[in-house]
């Protein structure tokens, strides 16, 4: 535990969020329920606030992610959301293969993208993904080998900084524009759609929705305990060094390229998870998943909401996305500027994001 | 067992046509305290780096024993026993004394083992006893940001002693600090010393008296005398250089 002997108690501050938490994740679990109500019952939550709030649940996961590499080992990533939709294509990849002959062309195996562009044969990349087992593994190990081979390649000649920023944002840049031609075999500009079920069950059922939903509620849960269970190791303490001052760690005798490349895998394969979870909720991935500024937003929720914190992140992927929906719906032009100006804001006034005022004394 | 010679010979160090050492050679014996002094530039902070595998010699061999350390990564260096406290203390501000101590106590430093880790009584007391012989123990849970500098020079001196290294570089240990914890350092330096080997940078000549120890000077990259103090004050090479021209 990082908890010293002179660590002082929980303040009534910590206490209290923790409480807020727990009562948010039941407020969260609820929402499904609470949706089955009749319509004009006073606690019915409607069907778009549930959807909604499930993409959100799977930003906090990928927000968690960024948190990690970022506000723990100091690692601006700056692709993320590249990791996110690839492992948002591999479970497209799998419930494409779901759909079957119920495809518009009616062809037994291929999907109707393939059958179009003349494919007389399943690629080999396709191959297995009717397995949905095979399907989440490859879902989280695809993004996890892009993070190592990145990583390895960043971390070994000591790129750090921005222009590992650079990078990562180059790399997302990079699959985006692979992922819109035809030719790779992925669906190009209009990636994957109209998928019909999983696991046995229609999509379009209110009970895979909320299943769906719980899938994401619960992972969230377990990633939020795995990034805590890491960052409260001495593992954790290391990255913090890392972080604050990399070349002391390597005269203590630390492997820095070997802990950043543990951290940045599993952000990578966590990143890849929520987006697995993502498209079976959305209906939807294509390559627009890889815009760079998918990316940047996403280390905008951990900026706003407090990195380094792990809650921060999670809160800060909620409240960005709700005053994203509000605005996109009242002030469509306005929301890039606001964006903008909320990360301006955050970095002058609340450096230490919406978490910082309520943890005074947190690193 | 802490038996291993430090040995450079005919090293040499190129940045840009410059040579910041210069067909450098030195022997550091087992147990030996050393004191290295010289003007600005003379090569003293280059030496440490091509030392501890941050700085790659042009030419010359460097070897701690048996082992070549100029094929060697700093951290593998550190883990071979080789600790090095720099000019400008640099301890881990985010974490408290208790955990820089911890981070720097010897034990597998892998991610994997990193993260199984859990604090056990010996390692505890071991940590307690450092936090005491540094003079830090009612500052145990302060984080190391809110410390003096002296404190700061101090924590960073216990790490190395968690490291427990053969062989203890210690880069100008006394820069800024006042005549009361330059004073404590050097009983600090004194004492922890024991066994060891360590090769002390100063400016201050002084302190360097205060140790006690055999000197080296260094000029312009290269070794210009060698001896006690005495000795060396009295060489007209090394006041022509301190005083002259």
């Amino acid at each position: 535990m990082s908890a010293t002997l002179a660590d002082p108690a929980p303040s009534r501050l910590r206490l209290g969020l923790r409480a807020a938490t727990i009562a948010v994740v039941i407020a969260l679990a609820a929402m499904p329920l609470l949706n089955r109500l009749p319509v004009d019952s006073a606690f019915h939550v409607s069907d778009f606030l549930v959807s909604i709030t499930g993409k959100w649940i799977c930003y906090a996961i990928l927000a968690l992610a960024i948190d990690l590499a970022w506000g723990y080992a100091g690692l601006l990533s700056l692709g993320h959301g590249a990791f996110f939709a690839l492992g948002g294509y591999a479970i497209g990849m799998h419930l494409m293969r779901l759909i079957g002959p119920r495809g518009s062309y009616g062809h037994p195996v291929l999907p109707d993208f393939m059958v179009f562009l003349g494919y007389t044969e399943l690629p080999f990349f396709w191959w297995g993904f009717q397995s949905f087992p095979y399907a989440l593994f490859m879902a989280l190990f695809i993004p996890g080998l892009l993070a190592g081979i990145v990583g390895f390649l960043a971390f070994r000649s000591r790129i750090t900084g921005v222009y590992f920023s650079i990078i990562t944002q180059a790399m997302t840049y990079a699959l985006m524009l692979a992922f819109f031609r035809n030719d790779m075999g992925l669906g190009g500009n209009n990636g994957f759609t109209d998928f019909k079920e999983l696991l046995g069950q229609p999509l379009n059922t209110a009970l895979a929705r909320s299943s769906l939903f719980y899938a994401a509620l619960l992972s969230l849960v377990g990633v939020y305990f795995l990034c805590a269970y890491i960052t409260r190791s001495k593992l954790g303490r290391v990255l913090i060094a890392i972080r604050d001052a990399e070349s002391r760690v390597r005269f203590l005798g630390y492997s820095v390229t070997q802990a950043k490349l543990f951290v940045f895998v599993l952000s990578g394969m966590i990143a890849g998870l929520a987006g697995a979870l993502y498209v079976p909720l959305v209906g939807i991935i294509n390559p627009g998943e890889f815009a760079p500024t998918n990316s940047i937003e996403a280390v905008i929720w951990v900026a706003v909401g407090g990195r380094g914190t792990l809650i921060g992140a999670a809160l800060g992927a909620f409240s960005v996305n709700a005053i994203k929906t509000w605005l996109t719906s009242v002030a469509p032009d306005l929301w890039l500027f606001a964006l903008g100006g909320l990360f301006v804001a955050v970095t002058l006034l609340l450096p230490r994001g919406l978490l910082g005022l309520v943890r005074k004394g947190d690193r | 067992m802490k038996g291993n010679q430090l040995y450079l010979d005919g090293v040499t160090v190129m940045f840009d046509g410059f040579r910041a050492l210069n067909n450098l050679s030195i022997i550091v014996e087992p147990g030996e305290m050393r004191a290295v002094i010289g003007p600005n530039g003379a090569g003293k902070t280059t030496m440490m780096d091509v030392i501890t595998g941050k700085t790659r010699p042009t030419k010359g061999t460097v070897r701690f024993g048996d082992h070549d350390l100029t094929r060697m990564d700093e951290a593998a260096i550190a883990n071979l026993g080789i600790g090095r406290k720099f000019q400008k203390p640099t301890v881990f501000d985010a974490l408290t004394v208790f955990e820089n101590l911890e981070l720097a106590l010897k034990a597998p430093r892998g991610p994997f083992a990193c993260l199984r880790w859990a604090l056990g009584g010996a390692a505890r007391s071991r940590i307690e006893q450092v936090q005491d012989e540094i003079g830090l123990t009612a500052r145990a849970g302060d984080r190391a940001a809110i410390l003096s500098h002296g404190q700061r020079q101090w924590l960073e001196i216990g790490m190395l002693l968690m490291q427990d290294p053969q062989l203890l570089l210690v880069d100008e240990p006394v820069a800024g600090m006042t005549d009361q914890e330059t004073e404590h350092t050097a009983a600090l330096l004194r004492r922890i010393a024991g066994e060891r080997s360590v090769v002390v940078v100063e400016h201050d000549l002084e302190f360097v008296r205060a140790l006690g120890q055999k000197v080296t000077v260094l000029h312009e990259g290269t070794m210009l005398s060698e001896g006690a103090i005495d000795h060396v004050q009295n060489d007209p090479r090394v006041i022509e250089v301190y005083l002259g021209r």
